[in-house]
């Protein structure tokens, strides 16, 4: 049986390997449960950092151009990397 | 309500930039032991009572009155509570007056109870972090006071919040998503913190893991009049020139510019400069004062070159 693991890392900048800024796990083997809150240090100093242990670049955020008269409008971050492992569990 | 001790420009700036300020220990001990009292106890931890069940008791008989939305807040708490004597202590009286100024309005507020283990072990009970009410595209903002009556350890899961994420508009828990925010803080304190949150602010309520309840109380208070030059306007320093920017050859002095211009450890590199000029912006706007700005960024944009 096999189960993902996701691991969300928001960067500093739209390279892979600028700072994490921000992170979250899921787990889907159950095995640990993440929350928010739960760590005030990430996992890996870089996106780069986790391609080299081992997690697999699934997704990333496009990079959209700003509309007129809303340029100085923030929301949510803007540099989202999903990651996962493939599990093999019992 | 004159002689109150008003904000500083510095804590004006330091709300501005961060969204929030934190008074540890501010409150009397006798207020922090009448509001407690008022709420009543909390029942015992039992394991396999049900969250909402307990929850339901607890809010039916806490001493929390039912306000309606959009009271004048002298008018929400009855004199001799301890939520209005809280209200009216000079400090709490003088930053309310500093940030939403006269005669504000109750919206809303809320006895925030999170149980030990026992209530929901193997749940997933970290609040996930959102921004309170709804998308908020005003320059104008609410104040939110959360008030922590009793000592607040890491284990009890206090509230997180990330400073400097009040600007951002975004639509209540669709960040859920993140988990962790480098720079993210939990509240641990003595009795009688309060912490003052712009309303946009992002938080959540953490995990309590201890074995004894925590309690804080929340109260949303919005402006009915200006907002602007509300707090201490005497400690504003007239701004005679531009920092030199970029190019320094040392520390560069303390004061606004300094405040407004430090970065949050989760500000991407781009959007940082951004922050930077939404801050600009809404310290124009609380000074009334047009042509404020800091570091040059908002100066360069407004060159139009014309003649």
């Amino acid at each position: 049986m096999r189960r993902q693991k996701v691991l969300v890392l928001y960067l500093a900048n739209s390279a892979l390997d600028a700072p994490v800024v921000g992170w979250s796990v899921y787990d889907g083997t159950g095995q640990t449960l993440h929350m928010a809150g739960d760590n005030d240090q990430p996992p890996y100093r870089t996106g780069l950092d986790a391609l080299k242990d081992g997690w697999r670049l699934f997704q990333a955020s496009q990079l959209l151009p700003h509309e007129k008269g809303s340029e100085f409008d923030l929301a949510y971050l803007k540099y989202e990397f999903f990651f996962e492992q493939i599990v093999e569990v019992a | 309500m004159d002689g109150l001790p008003l904000l500083s420009a510095e804590q004006m700036a330091s709300f501005v930039s961060r969204g929030f300020l934190r008074f540890d220990a501010a409150v009397p001990a006798e207020i922090n032991d009448q509001f407690l009292a008022e709420m009543g106890e909390i029942a015992e931890a039992l394991p396999g009572r049900r969250l909402r069940e307990a929850y339901g008791e607890m809010m039916a008989r806490a001493g929390v009155p039912e306000v309606p939305a959009g009271t004048p807040l002298d008018r929400a708490y009855a004199q001799g509570s301890a939520i209005r004597r809280l209200l009216d202590f000079p400090l709490v009286a003088g930053a309310i007056r500093s940030v939403v100024g006269e005669d504000p309005f109750f919206d809303g507020h809320f006895l925030h109870v999170t149980l030990p283990p026992a209530y929901h072990e193997g749940e997933n009970v970290s609040q996930h972090t959102h921004q309170d009410s709804t998308i908020d595209p005003r320059q104008a903002f609410d104040l939110q006071i959360m008030y922590y009556p009793h000592a607040v350890t890491r284990e009890m899961g206090g509230t997180r919040f990330v400073p400097g994420t009040h600007l951002r508009k975004v639509s209540e828990v669709a960040l859920g998503r993140y988990q962790n925010i480098r720079g993210q803080q939990h509240m641990v304190c003595e009795p009688g913190t309060l912490l003052f949150l712009h309303s946009g602010i992002w938080h959540g309520g953490g995990v309590n893991l201890a074995d004894r309840t925590r309690t804080m109380f929340k109260v949303r208070i919005n402006p009915s009049k200006s907002q602007q030059r509300q707090f201490d306007v005497a400690t504003l320093k007239p701004q005679s020139a531009q920092r030199p920017i970029f190019y320094v050859k040392g520390r560069l002095p303390a004061g606004v510019e300094q405040i407004l211009m430090t970065p949050e450890p989760w500000f991407e590199q781009d959007t940082g400069r951004l922050e930077f000029v939404n801050r600009i912006k809404l310290w124009r706007y609380l000074t009334n004062d047009p042509t404020y700005d800091a570091d040059y960024w908002l100066t360069r944009l407004e060159n139009l070159a014309e003649a």
